[in-house]
């Protein structure tokens, strides 16, 4: 690691405009400080008119993006950086656009065999011009109850409704368009609640250990994630050493399919029969005192600044190539 | 890097989590107050929060005049001082009460952190878990917190334009005594009501302090935009009514500014012993350092002057947002006209649920207060209180039209899905759209 190790500033980039933006600005502070307590300059900045100016005037930097929704994790600022020839944590552009949007992501999953749940997803368009009473039924037909309502283009459980019959469908739908303008319908999935975080140092991925979620509620939503003490966490997961290593397999496979880069997260439902099932993978996930991944990797036995600063390094030596 | 197998850890991240007090439980982050923090950004026009504009506050004299300060009498303002708060500050307190024809001796009254500090002290020596607080409905967000936090049941009271129903607030307080309820006091705003910017009439304020003295009910009333009446001269207070049966609460804030989190509670003689007996036990004293830099702003500069300035600024600010909102809500909407203060409360059209269009508006670089956040019972799902206290006028304007678009959007949406037009949005049956008092 030391032949490839970065010694310029590094700049996290947290904040944004998003619905996340208050998630953002905590991962940020987490990560910035976590690199300074490996030794490394870091520079805190926000999404602003000021940053291109900001990565210009800087020698050899490394941008570690820790925007959540929007354009942080769109794909967007990921064409920027690579437009700016400046090196950054994450993935690609294109891979960061199919992984964000779930009603691409899902697919691509689902067609390497990986279980996901049966779903659809829908431009509010649709329901003006198809007619609402219809799709709503088909929706029901077709998918059965409960549901799960979520915009495609969004984090942290934002606009995401359990819906338990079709008259609750509606009022869900109208949630999820709240945040987007296009929603994702799919059949609830009930069992055991996991994350999986993934990371790519030395080439090849390497699975986390995975986290089990057990919200105090019974819902695994916004309060629940990033109020401490509502939600239990079991890391790694009282699952069988099967099922882990399913979960692990599942999660790399997701990752590799989508065409991440040096990390993400997955998130998985292990139904009562043992199988896992894909939900969504996130190519920046949160880095907050109450999140899954900074929690994955000290349960691998690995300090949270030393990844972070190896992810940095990762990312620059990736661009000296 | 190669990972070692890993040892299970099972934690809920709060290690205190079993420990906390009762009264902790319900502190949660919450998606709406995350939103907010989209609303700090440049790009979206807050209509949100509270905050006062002072920057049209004379700096460069009140530098100069704070530096004469810390040169001078540095050693007394920098030391600790009295729990009741000095005696220079409590004398231009009556001052500065005397404007709202509150004449009042400087013994009592008792020098808080902000007036947010004197109804925390109040409601602290008053309540204990399970009395009830009448408020007006909707109230002030920031004093259902503090009741809150000692547990009080709050039971609003209703409210039409001219404020409390004084009929509702007999009803409440027989009703409540009868099912054995210790029914511990009123919490009122009679000027420019935060969130509605409603005032009480005169003959309302008659009423209500009757009502209260009848049913020997204590009147807490908060008064800290009385003097920033954009029409007309400042109402008698309620304490200029009934000194015996009301605390009076007060605050530089809004007419000097808030940073110095200074203001006060007037209160009995025997109250305010027990209120400076608390804030001994709170704090040990007020700020003292802020204490002698207000009182030297109230004697060396024109702070009557400074008020007027206010009221024009904040007229044409009001004036915008009510111009705004005639041209840009859609159809089914209705406001409140205020004559002084920070707010305007608005009513949507049917089905609209406020806080469940947050999002929306954040995407179009809008914010506002959803109306659910000043009820403690969950109603005000069709309201949202809008400020108009900070934006420059041309940015309120601004907001007004994209608030337009944003509602307009969602009556679509509600249209394409059939929603029910009389149904609120929340599953809670209990909850829904309050009672319209524009």
């Amino acid at each position: 690691m030391t032949e490839t190790q970065h010694h310029g500033p590094i700049v996290v980039l947290s904040g944004g405009l998003s619905h996340e933006r208050d998630v953002s600005l905590r991962s940020g502070r987490r990560v910035a400080q976590a690199l300074r307590d490996q030794g490394r300059e870091v520079i805190e900045s926000d999404l602003n008119a000021g940053l291109v100016e900001l990565i210009g005037g800087l020698t050899d930097p490394v941008v570690f993006p820790l925007l959540h929704g929007g354009v942080g994790e769109d794909g967007g600022l990921q064409q920027v950086l690579k437009l700016l020839d400046v090196a950054y944590v994450g993935s690609t552009p294109a891979a960061a656009r199919r992984s964000f949007n779930k009603a691409i992501a899902g697919p691509l999953v689902a067609q390497a065999g990986i279980a996901t749940p049966k779903a659809v997803a829908l431009p509010h368009d649709m329901f003006r011009e198809l007619g609402a009473a219809a799709l709503v039924a088909a929706i029901g037909e077709r998918l059965g109850f409960p549901l799960m309502v979520k915009p495609a283009r969004s984090g942290s459980a934002l606009g995401c409704t359990v819906v338990h019959s079709a008259a609750e469908l509606p009022a869900a739908m109208v949630g999820a368009y709240s945040y987007g303008d296009v929603a994702v319908v799919e059949e609830f999935i009930s069992g055991t609640e996991v994350a999986v975080g993934v990371v790519v140092l030395d080439g090849e991925p390497a699975a986390l250990p995975a986290v089990e979620i057990r919200p105090q509620s019974g819902v695994y939503d916004y309060t629940a994630r990033y109020t401490a003490g509502e939600t239990r966490f079991i890391v790694p997961a009282e699952v069988s050493d099967e099922i882990a290593a399913a979960c692990a397999s599942l999660a790399i496979t997701a990752h590799q399919v989508l065409g991440l880069g040096t990390l993400s997260r997955a998130d998985i439902i292990v139904r009562p029969d043992g199988e896992p099932v894909f939900l969504e993978v996130n190519s920046s996930p949160g880095m907050t005192e109450t999140s899954l991944f900074p929690q994955a990797v000290e349960a691998a036995g690995t300090d949270f600044g030393v990844l972070c600063a190896a992810l940095v390094d990762a990312a620059w030596a990736a661009h000296q190539r | 890097m190669s990972l070692p197998e890993p040892s299970r850890r099972d934690t809920r991240l709060d290690h205190y989590v079993d420990t906390y007090a009762e009264r902790t439980h319900g502190l949660q982050v919450s998606a709406v107050r995350a939103l907010f923090a989209v609303a700090n950004r440049p790009e979206v026009v807050s209509l949100a929060g509270g905050m006062p504009n002072i920057a049209d506050l004379p700096r460069v004299e009140l530098g100069a005049s704070m530096d004469r300060l810390i040169q001078e009498r540095g050693v007394q303002a920098m030391q600790y001082g009295a729990g009741q708060g000095e005696l220079f500050m409590r004398e231009h307190i009556t001052e500065v009460m005397a404007e709202e024809q509150v004449h009042a001796h400087p013994d009592d009254v008792v020098v808080t952190c902000g007036s947010q500090q004197a109804l925390d002290l109040v409601t602290r020596i008053f309540i204990d878990p399970g009395d009830v607080i009448l408020a007006e409905g909707p109230s002030y967000v920031g004093a259902l917190g503090t009741f809150h936090a000692y547990q009080a049941q709050v039971v609003h009271v209703g409210m039409d334009a001219e404020g409390i129903e004084p009929e509702a607030l007999r009803q409440a307080v027989v009703s409540l005594r009868a099912a054995g309820k210790r029914v511990k006091f009123l919490y009122t705003i009679p000027n420019f009501q935060n969130p509605t910017g409603v005032t009480q009439s005169i003959q309302r304020r008659q009423a209500i302090v009757a009502v209260a003295k009848e049913h020997d009910l204590l009147i807490i009333e908060d008064n800290p935009y009385g003097l920033l009446t954009l029409e007309g001269q400042p109402m008698p207070a309620l304490r200029s009514m009934d000194a015996d049966n009301v605390i009076y609460l007060g605050s530089f804030s809004k007419t000097f500014a808030p940073g110095f989190r200074i203001g006060w509670a007037l209160a009995p003689h025997a109250v305010r012993e027990k209120l400076t007996l608390a804030q001994e036990a709170a704090t040990l004293a007020p700020p003292v350092f802020s204490q002698f830099a207000i009182s030297t702003y109230l004697e060396e500069f024109d702070w009557r002057g400074q008020i007027v300035a206010f009221r024009d600024m904040y007229r044409a600010r009001r004036d915008a947002m009510l111009a705004g909102l005639a041209e840009h809500m859609p159809e089914g909407s209705t406001w409140t006209t205020p004559n002084g203060g920070f707010f305007v409360w608005v009513t949507l059209p049917e089905g609209l649920d406020s806080q469940a269009m947050l999002p929306r508006a954040v995407s179009a670089r809008v914010a506002y207060t959803p109306g659910t956040a000043f009820y403690a019972d969950g109603l005000g799902s069709r309201n949202m209180r809008l400020s108009f206290c900070f934006p420059t006028p041309e940015r309120i304007l601004e907001g007004t039209r994209r608030l337009g678009e944003v509602i307009s959007a969602e009556l679509e949406m509600n249209r394409t899905f059939g929603i029910d037009p009389g149904a609120a949005r929340h599953h809670d049956l209990h909850t829904g759209p309050a009672p319209d008092i524009s």
